[in-house]
């Protein structure tokens, strides 16, 4: 059961019921602060409610502060990313209004995390790393419009991908794997975005969704982001085989993960040496 | 939750269960429980005209799935047999036939995943839909697309199997990219894809818990669904 995995990995010393109802009841409290209809304030809360988390294992905890850190660079470069485009003037007019409310959801996620990782788990957050959105000298994303939106679609499926890849490394804890299901589907949502942007502007004939591998337009550079994307075959299901319905679309219905080494590579195109 | 119909069938028997784990009764679980009993993962569901149980453990999660994949299925097969969809533009036409793929893909692989243990064929109601209108067939398609996100994103937790979360991760990302689209079609260029209504100040979506979920469903849905035993 659930409930005794979690008592196991979160709470070892605590056997008294009076604790374990202080744990549940904080918990709960916890699971409200991600919910959106409460509407709490973001400075206002995580130190009152989260640092109410007691006994947390300490080998768990360091495996989820580890997890935590790796999405935690991943939002630092997005939402400089989008910070820099956005200060940058590159992204046409009417369409700010998109990646300010992505930059929004990026910026927000950081300090989330970095809420989590300091003042719940008591670690260290990683620091911002140094960016070079040019990869090199490679890409002109803040002068040239279609190559923001290109790195940007590249960023949020690579996303995806990557808080995909650690779900089963935080699931002892119900509270971080859920804030991490909240964070993955608004990352996908970003995508689906800017995929069916690119392609209304001309730029791509990419869907919302990815089909079978493709990087439709984007530079060779991004083939690893879209690798294994083709997977028709979930839980020894071949899908397309037992339902008649083209491979394409059945790539699209299922998203995959990337390991936190292939997406540390991605990443690493983009950070300054 | 504006205009979710609450049904009193069997849908709220689990509203309280950790009170009651808590306190070690189980007077207030509701006769379905005591009928099925919360022994095992792998109870065999039984069913009765007009009835399902989902189940408890792993399976009764996948059932979950299975129920609202089922909805989504059948609403996307309803859609391309209507007006809205005979005279769509040629980009809606092929989101909505996308659409129909991808959840009937994800209907018939729950099917075939779960084998003996997956509940019957829901009895569908979309009697509140008007498939000749853009409008209204939108409006439900966002509806069915951020519920199944919600969803997934609150049953997460409660899924022992890791390779069944990351199945459940798998699907979810893409109903989200669905409802991102769904919502563009609706207010073209705007925030509207990732709203305020749906994302909070942290950036974290709303999670629904099974029975916020199965109550909003329950509009649409004929068949009484037991999810008393679904893990808590």
């Amino acid at each position: 059961m659930n409930l005794i995995k979690l008592l196991d990995s979160m709470c070892p010393d605590t056997n008294s019921a009076e604790d374990k109802d202080r744990f549940y009841s904080r918990r709960d409290a916890f699971r409200q602060f991600g919910d959106f209809s409460k509407k709490v304030a973001m400075a206002a809360v995580p130190l009152g409610v989260l640092n109410a988390i007691p006994h947390v294992a300490k080998a768990d905890t360091a495996s989820l502060i580890g997890v935590l850190n790796y999405a935690l660079t991943l939002e630092h470069l997005e939402y400089r990313y989008y910070q820099m485009g956005l200060d940058s003037g590159v992204i046409e007019a009417p369409e700010r209004v998109i990646f300010q409310k992505i930059r929004d959801h990026e910026l927000a996620h950081v300090k989330f995390l970095q809420e989590v990782i300091g003042n719940v788990l008591k670690g260290t957050p990683v620091a911002e790393p140094g960016f070079d959105f040019t990869a090199g000298g490679n890409f002109s994303p803040f002068t040239d419009y279609p190559t923001f939106l290109a790195l940007s679609q590249a960023f949020e499926d690579t996303g995806v991908r990557a808080y995909k890849g650690q779900a089963a490394n935080v699931k002892e804890s119900d509270v971080v794997l859920t804030a991490a299901l909240s964070i993955h589907s608004v990352e996908a949502r970003h995508a689906s975005m800017v995929r069916r942007l690119r392609t209304k502007k001309g730029q791509d004939t990419v869907k919302g969704w990815i089909t079978n591998g493709s990087i439709g337009t984007l530079p060779a550079a991004t083939t690893a982001i879209y690798a294994g994307e083709e997977n028709l075959t979930h839980a020894g299901v071949n899908v397309s085989t037992a339902t008649g319905i083209d491979a394409a679309a059945v790539s699209e219905g299922w998203d995959e993960p990337l390991s936190k080494d292939a997406v540390l590579g991605i990443a690493s195109l983009f950070l300054a040496s | 939750m504006k205009k979710e119909l609450i049904k009193p069938q069997g849908l709220v028997t689990n509203a309280n269960r950790r009170q009651f784990l808590r306190v070690g009764t189980m007077t207030v679980a509701g006769a379905g429980l005591l009928l099925m009993g919360c022994n095992d993962d792998d109870d065999m569901v039984p069913t009765m005209p007009g009835k399902v149980n989902l189940g408890s453990g792993d399976t009764g999660i996948l059932n979950y799935a299975y129920a609202l994949e089922q909805l989504e299925a059948a609403f996307y097969e309803e859609v391309m047999k209507g007006g809205y969809f005979a005279n769509a533009s040629a980009e809606e036409k092929t989101i909505m036939g996308d659409l129909e793929k991808h959840e009937r893909a994800h209907r018939e692989f729950f099917k075939a995943a779960l084998g003996t243990n997956a509940i019957a064929g829901l009895e569908v109601d979309f009697s509140s839909i008007d498939f000749s209108s853009r409008n209204s067939v939108l409006g439900a398609a966002k509806t069915f697309e951020d519920l199944g996100v919600a969803a997934y994103n609150g049953a997460g937790q409660y899924l022992e199997s890791a390779d069944l979360l990351l199945i459940a991760g798998k699907i979810v990302s893409v109903e989200a990219r669905h409802a991102a689209a769904i919502r563009d079609l609706i207010n073209p260029g705007s925030a509207d894809f990732a709203g305020d209504d749906i994302i909070d100040a942290n950036g974290l979506e709303r999670t629904l818990n099974f029975t916020q979920v199965l109550t909003a469903a329950s509009t649409y849905v004929k068949t009484e669904i037991d999810f008393s035993s679904l893990p808590s």
